[in-house]
């Protein structure tokens, strides 16, 4: 159900897509090597240490530390309805970095690099779709059910 | 094997909105251009190889419809693709046909247009060569990328917004007296400060322009060009090297790894070092590429890049002339032409025949192109015999 991920999704057929399933129900996952026990965020399927395809999900903690960000304001097509929107890379705690949207919890100018956030599970309210992707919240924020 | 590769021919068309033309039409432009500079015939010509990215034309496979156009059928051409390095892949795939022995002259074409699709339609495609599973899910932009990079080297490094505006300028005061730039007019820091938001902190002055064009030169192995050619520039070192697709598996945001390794390779296959470059054409595809590409290439200590061009150091007359046609910024970058078009003014300069912008000696040059946001680059040194 990789399909039901991003606003616009462009890739809905993956080894890994039990993630957006997981992710609707507030759980976000990273990817673990059963043969090597090497850890992924974003998961995949195949080892990049071993090259092993024998992966198992885990759940990450979200904790996550703020890389860098940049607030677009010449979106693309399909993405021109919510912008300007922030965009942040942080640095997962288990390793492994997401890039997602800033959420609600977060002021424009409370953004700092090094700034601790919590990566949360979220579903698009205002689609027929289910949509789900996640949000860089203040430290501390946890998922709730739509 | 031959020894060396040399640039016998050289031809550029004038970039910009070229609704007068098709892309085969541009690319026609610049390779008569780059025979009558040469001195041959098509007969002589055993291949080419057509640098462009597929995705802007409605043609599909590109490199047969040039092909024809230019009269060139039947011999073999073949198109390359790797986002904004595509031209230099192509010379490389050149080169590479050269010192197998394969060919002995083959004409390397870069075009491109780019201006029949709209500006959101562009953020879109371009976006996507940001990993499309992960990362363009969340309206990643080409600018959105660089403004990711530029963040993060003001936090690591104290780069200003002004030394970043001050690589627009310089390269708006070059691309003012370059008779193939897009932009053929001088700004100033107040009108670049003034400009529209991209994707903070990147402005519309941070950016280079979309356009349509094309570039052509020939090559030749190095008994063909010594007897056809008596200014032959030769491509001496020739890097290339990949960094990963999504920028959440880059070791830092601050550099281009790919670039790092490809001038390593470059500098050692030419026997040359940083320091020796007279004059180069770097990737400024946003002002902050520009900073990162002197550090990338060791023209400047990491994290100095701000501060090398503050200093006027890559203008003519500092440590080494950068983008002195405009680069990407002015000159505008018809994505497919751009690498071509780089190696084509390299040569020129080291030919002398640079006019306004001419370098003062300048025997040893370099480009430095890169594919989307890191992923693929490419370095040449170019020199002059």
């Amino acid at each position: 159900m990789f399909k039901w991920f991003g606003k616009v999704n462009y890739s809905p057929y993956t080894k890994v897509s039990d993630f957006a399933r997981y992710l609707k129900d507030g759980h976000l996952m990273g990817s673990k090597c059963k043969k090597c026990g090497s850890i992924s965020f974003p998961p995949r399927a195949d080892c990049d240490k071993c090259m092993s395809g024998d992966f198992e999900f885990f759940e990450m903690s979200g904790k996550a530390w703020l890389n860098s960000f940049t607030k677009v304001e010449a979106a693309p097509t399909g993405f021109e309805d919510a912008a300007p929107y922030i965009v942040g890379v942080v640095d997962m705690e288990e390793g492994g970095r997401a890039l997602a949207w800033f959420g609600e919890s977060i002021k424009e100018e409370e953004i700092e690099i090094g700034m601790e956030l919590q990566v949360v599970p979220q579903v698009f309210e205002e689609t027929e779709d289910i949509k789900v992707y996640y949000s860089l919240e203040k430290s501390g924020t946890s998922w709730v059910k739509v | 094997m031959t020894k060396r590769v040399g640039i016998i021919g050289l031809g550029h068309g004038v970039f910009g909105r070229r609704s007068d033309a098709t892309v085969q039409e541009l690319a026609f432009e610049a390779f008569a251009a780059a025979l009558e500079d040469a001195g041959i015939e098509r007969k002589e010509l055993d291949a080419s190889v057509i640098g462009s990215v597929p995705e802007y034309h409605k043609q599909r496979s590109l490199a047969g419809v040039v092909q024809e156009y230019l009269g060139l059928v039947p011999k073999p051409t073949w198109l390359t693709e790797v986002a904004c390095a595509s031209g230099s892949a192509a010379i490389r795939t050149a080169w590479m046909s050269i010192k197998a022995g394969v060919h002995d002259i083959v004409a390397v074409i870069g075009c491109q247009k780019m201006t029949e699709l709209s500006t959101p339609e562009i953020l879109a495609l371009m976006g996507r060569v940001g990993e499309v599973q992960w990362e363009s899910v969340f309206g990643t932009t080409f600018p959105a990328y660089y403004a990711l990079f530029a963040q993060r080297h003001i936090h690591e490094f104290g780069t200003t917004r002004e030394q970043m505006f001050q690589v627009a300028i310089k390269n708006h005061f070059y691309g003012a007296k370059n008779p193939n730039a897009l932009f053929r007019k001088e700004i100033t820091m107040d009108k670049a400060k003034a400009s529209a938001q991209v994707a903070s902190p990147l402005q519309v002055y941070d950016c280079c322009a979309n356009a349509d064009g094309a570039a052509c030169i020939i090559l030749a192995c190095e008994d063909r060009a010594r007897e056809i050619s008596q200014k032959t520039v030769w491509l001496d070192g020739m890097g290339c090297a990949t960094a990963s697709m999504s920028v959440l598996k880059r070791p830092g945001l601050t550099s281009l790894p790919s670039a790092e390794a490809a001038a390593a390779q470059a500098y050692r296959m030419a026997g040359v070092t940083a320091d020796d470059i007279k004059v180069a054409d770097v990737h400024d595809c946003f002002t902050i590429a520009e900073i990162m590409a002197y550090e990338d290439l060791g023209f400047c200590k990491k994290g100095e890049g701000g501060r090398f061009i503050a200093e006027r150091k890559t203008y003519i007359g500092g440590k080494v002339a950068v983008n002195v046609d405009g680069g990407l910024k002015a000159k505008g970058h018809p994505i497919g032409a751009t690498g071509v078009s780089m190696t084509y003014e390299i040569a020129k300069q080291l030919r002398g025949e640079a006019g306004e912008r001419q370098v003062p000696n300048a025997d040893i040059g370099l480009t430095h192109n890169v594919g989307g946001i890191g992923q693929y680059c490419f370095v040449q040194v170019l020199r002059r015999d």
